[in-house]
């Protein structure tokens, strides 16, 4: 048996769909923040170094990673929506863009937090630092860029090239520590020298990325449904005008 | 080609023309976008002069002198290479150690003595528990482990 999944291009195919799959990977989200956390807080040993002050780690990584993954789906969805004029690829970006900016400030504040006690400053303009600043100004900027734009069409249009456009930035925010010198320090974790981590240190911050993940899926699903909600004037229950018609209605 | 497939070209190479426009603009600010000078670039005389400016590298081996004042220290930032005398007044952050990354942000002076007024410990990408620092300090004098970073991992056993 075979499903037809392109029927769910259709954001009214998609509405259901995403109403049965948010609660799965909000359960699963938030067992493994649960078992993350523990980990991060009770399982992991003391740094050699820093003392307790590096367990912000748990956090602070999987946002950073979150952040940058979030912008590069964000733009993928914007391309293919450029590319084929779906309207859900474009709902699907414009879902995003706030989750990701969530992610890029928490990033931004608790590198802050950790900043202080280890570098000695909240704040240092540095390359990591800065393109990671810009990356929160480029969400801000494509949120802005829709709502300032009344035009449905030439909204998505306008944000989504304003994405693309971004993307840049994501290797430069990851490539920044091995491009130039900085303060923040390399990657701890890479693809081609493996972990310079304990393993139950890594063990806990990968499953903190995997419930961020997880959640960024459950959280952006909720909101294309408002999206698609607000946009297609999708009857919201069974049978009942949706709010905009009865707004209208009691004008 | 049907007309979707020519707008994902168009978006490809829109893309590819704003990569290499991105990569040729950071070569040219490659000097400005350094966060601090090497010692070697000191010597060199790569650095601003006149003008307040970064240096970093590894704090040397007992180079680290307190003043009489309780607040002047001097040290010696090296990076294997040369070493530049740094005195700052100040309080050093927590993580300043002999061995391990700072950077310093000051003036450099007549006598080739960097006047810094401020201090910050940049710390390397290793975590590990304390026990495991031990291992790596034994291991250490064959001399094996090296890291790519600026700050080479010493797994001094220190305290916390």
């Amino acid at each position: 048996m075979s499903v037809n999944w392109s029927k769910y291009s259709a954001p009214m195919a998609f509405y259901p769909l995403a109403g049965r799959l948010i609660p799965w990977f909000a359960c699963v989200a938030v067992v493994l923040m649960g078992v993350g956390l523990y980990m991060g807080f009770f399982v992991a040993p003391t740094d050699f170094q820093q003392g307790e002050a590096y367990r912000i780690i748990f956090v602070h990584v999987p946002a950073a990673w979150m952040s940058m993954f979030l912008y590069v789906v964000m733009a993928v969805w914007a391309g293919i929506g450029l590319g084929l004029n779906a309207r859900l690829s474009f709902m699907m970006a414009q879902a995003i863009a706030p989750t990701g900016a969530m992610f890029t400030f928490l990033a931004l504040l608790t590198g802050a937090m950790w900043g202080k006690p280890t570098w000695g400053a909240w704040w240092v303009w540095d390359a990591r630092l800065t393109s990671e600043l810009i990356l929160l100004f480029q969400y801000a900027g494509v949120m802005l860029l829709r709502t300032s734009i009344d035009d449905l069409r030439r909204a998505d249009r306008s944000s989504a090239v304003f994405a693309l456009v971004g993307v840049v930035n994501v290797p430069i925010i990851y490539f920044s520590v091995q491009w130039w010198n900085t303060l923040h320090q390399g990657a701890s974790v890479s693809m081609s020298t493996g972990s310079k981590m304990a393993a139950t240190m890594l063990t806990a911050m990968l499953l903190m990325t995997l419930a961020f993940w997880l959640y960024s899926v459950a959280v952006i699903l909720s909101r294309v449904r408002c999206i698609v909600i607000e946009r297609e004037s999708l009857p919201v229950w069974e049978g009942e005008p949706t709010v905009v018609q009865k707004v209208a209605e009691v004008r | 080609m049907k007309p979707r497939h020519k707008r994902f070209v168009f978006i490809g190479l829109g893309l590819l023309a704003l990569g290499v426009a991105t990569v040729l603009v950071l070569n040219a600010f490659q000097s400005n976008l350094v966060f601090f000078f090497t010692p070697t670039q000191v010597a060199s005389g790569e650095v601003p002069q006149g003008k307040s400016f970064r240096i970093g590298g590894m704090v040397e081996d007992g180079s680290l002198v307190r003043e009489n004042d309780g607040l002047t220290v001097r040290f010696s930032v090296t990076d294997t290479a040369k070493s530049v005398p740094v005195t700052y007044k100040g309080i050093l952050p927590d993580l300043f150690k002999e061995g391990k990354g700072a950077v310093a942000q000051g003036q450099l002076g007549a006598d080739g003595t960097f006047i810094a007024s401020e201090v910050l410990a940049k710390h390397d990408e290793n975590y590990m528990p304390p026990e495991a620092a031990e291992a790596l300090a034994k291991a250490k004098a064959s001399g094996a482990q090296q890291s790519k970073s600026l700050v080479v991992p010493q797994g001094k056993k220190e305290s916390l």
